[in-house]
């Protein structure tokens, strides 16, 4: 009977097997500034979706309310079917029900920041085993072998005892990509990853998304790499003013863009 | 010169330098705790914590150490609780405890603001990606915010100890024999206080060099990654030389 009950209650609360994420009608305001003015999404899993937009527009707002470093005004987010759930506080705001299911479900959702933000008073090797051990509560020894590894697919294992400041942007990219990939999360979310980069130094770190995104992994990319959206995404969302203007299909949406909005985004990057 | 005199000079004020070590032990022991609940208490967010914590820093950092510690041991006394307190008294009544808690008092507010300073100096990022990592508030303040904020902290605490250190000299004034009152004590008999003075300053100095040494050595070892990597630093410049 027990076995059922469980059966069922992991059934329940999922509309969808497939889905990876989905948002509903999210919104969210600084002060009287509205930066998303209801947005929905739906990751199933295996998507790659490209996150376009121009700056201010809300990517990264929207990104960051997914795993609620901001909390949303309004709004549903589900992760693999799971409700984020959430109460009224007391000025009438939002505010995350139960803080133990939103680290739960972020250690899930591993994230890649545009400035790596990796920890500057940990090796290379550290800031890996960081997170599995502390979060998931894996052995030690483990979650090492795991991170040597991880180093090895994102070339950077010469450097695993380097600290992140002794080293290019391109490989703390990479450290802060093999770091996500250590918590073997359901979802990654990339913001800008590459954005902060040197131009020459952004290739590489192309070449481990890309190969990520080979892999089935499911992500959410806010880029500006359309290159990246084009061929390797297998959705594009297009944000203008904090609502989504486009999405679809990327090489549709690209040879016929179907607003004038995102007709224009892209022939800015076409000059 | 008298060498004779240096010398015997000399080994009595360092027979008191037990003394000294133990108020600045302590001092700075208690006043690390206190500093601590100080600068919880300010992150915490209540109201009542942040005007607590500022009224207190304003009174211990605003007034001299000295008035502290005659308020303290003079003035506390002075009313009947303290006196029929079978907790308060024994400790008040004693001008080794009561230097210890006035220099803890003292330098709490000061390490108070110290480390205020030092967390809100960590920056967001780092703390950020300990969120999106799903690390819960305790282990992002652990594993991130106080390595790094102690790393920042710790120029300015070495300070702090440095100018604790010398304070241990006002425990002179409320009788204690420590080096400071064992000089005045020699200049008393002998009246010759340039090289009594010189003496006890000599042995002062020594002290904070070597304070300042082990911090230096300290901060060395945990800051590896605010220096050249490894193998440009051959290169460059050696690892500079500590201790
Ligand atoms: N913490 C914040 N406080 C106030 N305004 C913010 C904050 N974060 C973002 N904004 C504003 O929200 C808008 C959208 O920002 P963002 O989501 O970062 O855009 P994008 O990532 O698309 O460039 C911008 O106008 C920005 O100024
Ligand atoms: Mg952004």
């Amino acid at each position: 009977m027990s076995a059922n009950v469980a059966a069922a209650a992991k059934a329940a609360p999922s509309p969808d097997d497939k889905s990876a994420i989905s948002v509903k009608d999210m919104r969210k305001c600084f002060g009287d500034h509205e930066v998303l003015k209801g947005i929905s999404l739906e990751a199933h899993k295996g998507d790659v979706i490209s996150i376009l937009g121009s700056s201010g527009s809300g990517k990264s707002t929207m990104l960051r309310c997914i795993n609620l470093l901001e909390t949303p005004d309004s709004g549903e987010v589900r992760v693999d079917g799971e409700l984020i759930k959430m109460k009224q506080s007391r000025d009438g705001h939002q505010a995350p029900a139960d803080m133990r299911q939103v680290e739960r479900i972020r250690a899930n959702l591993a994230m890649v920041f545009q400035s790596f933000n990796l920890w500057s008073h940990m090796t290379v090797l550290e800031n890996l085993v960081a997170a599995p051990t502390h979060v998931l509560k894996r052995p030690r020894a483990e979650c090492l072998e795991q991170a040597e590894a991880l180093l090895k697919r994102v070339g950077i294992w010469e450097r695993r005892n380097y600290y992140p400041p002794h080293m290019s942007g391109g490989q703390q990219q990479r450290a802060a990509i093999a770091r996500a990939l250590a918590m073997n999360p359901k979802v990654m979310l990339f913001d800008e990853p590459t954005s902060a980069l040197d131009p020459e130094l952004v290739g590489e770190v192309l070449r481990v998304m890309r190969s990520l995104a080979e892999e089935g992994r499911t992500m959410l990319v806010v880029t500006h790499e359309m290159s990246f959206a084009r061929d390797v995404s297998s959705k594009v969302m297009f944000l203008h003013k904090g609502e989504v203007d486009s999405l679809g299909e990327p090489k549709e949406m690209f040879a016929r863009p179907p607003t004038q909005q995102f007709g224009q985004f892209i022939a800015n990057f076409n000059k | 010169m008298d060498y004779n005199f240096y010398l015997s000079t000399m080994w009595s004020v360092l027979k008191a330098l037990p003394l000294t070590l133990e108020i600045w032990f302590f001092g700075i022991a208690f006043g690390l705790v206190i500093a601590t609940g100080l600068t919880w208490l300010r992150a915490s967010g209540s109201k009542f914590g942040e005007y607590f914590t500022r009224a207190y820093v304003f009174v211990f950092r605003g007034s001299p150490l000295l008035v502290q510690l005659y308020l303290v041991y003079f003035g506390l006394s002075q009313f009947d609780f303290v006196r029929h307190s079978p907790i308060l008294w024994p400790i008040l009544r004693d001008p080794m405890y009561c230097t210890i808690v006035a220099m803890a008092l003292n330098t709490a507010a000061y390490e108070s603001e110290i480390f205020r300073g030092a967390l809100r100096a960590v920056p967001v990022g780092q703390i950020e990606a300990a969120k999106a990592f799903g690390m819960s508030a305790f282990t992002r303040f652990r594993i991130v915010a106080l390595p790094i904020a102690l790393r920042l902290a710790l120029p300015a605490y070495s300070t702090e100890i440095i100018l604790m250190t010398k304070a241990t000299a006002l425990a002179s004034v409320v009788t204690i024999m420590e080096m400071m009152g064992t000089a005045q004590k020699i200049q008393h008999d002998t009246f010759r206080p340039i090289e009594v003075l010189t003496c006890a300053g000599v042995i002062y100095l020594l002290l904070n060099l070597s304070i300042a040494r082990l911090f230096a050595w300290v901060e060395y070892l945990l800051s590896p990654h605010l220096r050249p990597p490894p193998e440009q630093s051959q290169q460059i410049k050696p690892v500079p030389e500590v201790l």
